[in-house]
């Protein structure tokens, strides 16, 4: 029988997005059956438009950063694009895939999302705003597959 | 050693060069050999445990030039 693999996504943020994604294919690629459930702020990485997903220096002092910059720095207006678009192109030149990339082998794969339905409501997101092929649900709904796994995650 | 096809994983990190082989080998008959060329060092022993894993023997592992070539058949 197949193992099995169960992650909860719980941050949007570009690095805290990679652990659940290249976890997820990779297993998928080994031949487990996986599912993350996607909740709280992770729920930002199964909408259509990932460009919102973005890094931030602030308050992450082991991110290495090509010159020192001080906090106050930090705080200043287009910091965190500007981050977030050197962080872009750092993974491109180191040969690392994109997030679209990894979700779209997840979803060939066949690994199954599940999305918070209390974050939904919560935040009063559309639904209308995140891809198509994902499973609306909530905490029983996931445990309920995670009680019967090999591997489970909090991410 | 003689394959049916070959993939080049070069200058892709992990964990592309396994989600690359997954993919060459899902289109391949089983026992045909697949070629791989990757220079991420990591896929030394993500070959082996996806070999182990999904059960399609890895034939060899060699070092050329600082790039990795795998020779795995397919199951």
């Amino acid at each position: 029988m197949a193992k099995k693999m169960a992650i909860i996504a719980s941050k949007g943020t570009l690095d805290m997005a990679y652990p659940p994604f290249i976890l997820a294919s990779t297993a998928a690629a080994l031949g487990f059956e996986v599912q993350v459930f996607f909740t709280f702020y992770g729920l930002q990485l199964l909408r259509k438009d990932l460009s919102s997903v973005m890094i931030s220096p602030l308050a992450n002092p082991a991110m290495p950063m090509p010159v020192p910059m001080p906090v106050l720095v930090q705080v200043l207006p287009g910091m965190e694009s500007m981050a977030t678009m050197m962080m872009k192109q750092k993974l491109k030149k180191h040969g690392v895939a994109s997030l679209q990339e990894l979700r779209d082998v997840c979803m060939e794969a066949g690994v199954k999302f599940i999305a918070c339905q209390m974050t939904v409501d919560l935040f009063e997101f559309k639904k209308s705003e995140f891809i198509d092929g994902v499973e609306w649900g909530g905490a029983a709904m996931f445990l309920g597959f995670a009680g019967d796994t090999d591997i489970c995650l909090f991410v | 050693m003689n394959f049916d096809k070959e993939f080049d994983a070069s200058g892709l990190s992990c964990p592309l060069p396994i989600l690359k082989t997954k993919k060459a080998l899902a289109d391949m008959a089983s026992g045909q050999v697949l070629k791989l060329v990757a220079t991420d060092c990591g896929a030394i022993k993500d070959m082996q445990a996806f070999a182990d894993q999904t059960g399609n023997p890895l034939l060899s592992t060699a070092e050329e030039g600082g790039k990795y070539i795998f020779f795995m058949k397919k199951k």
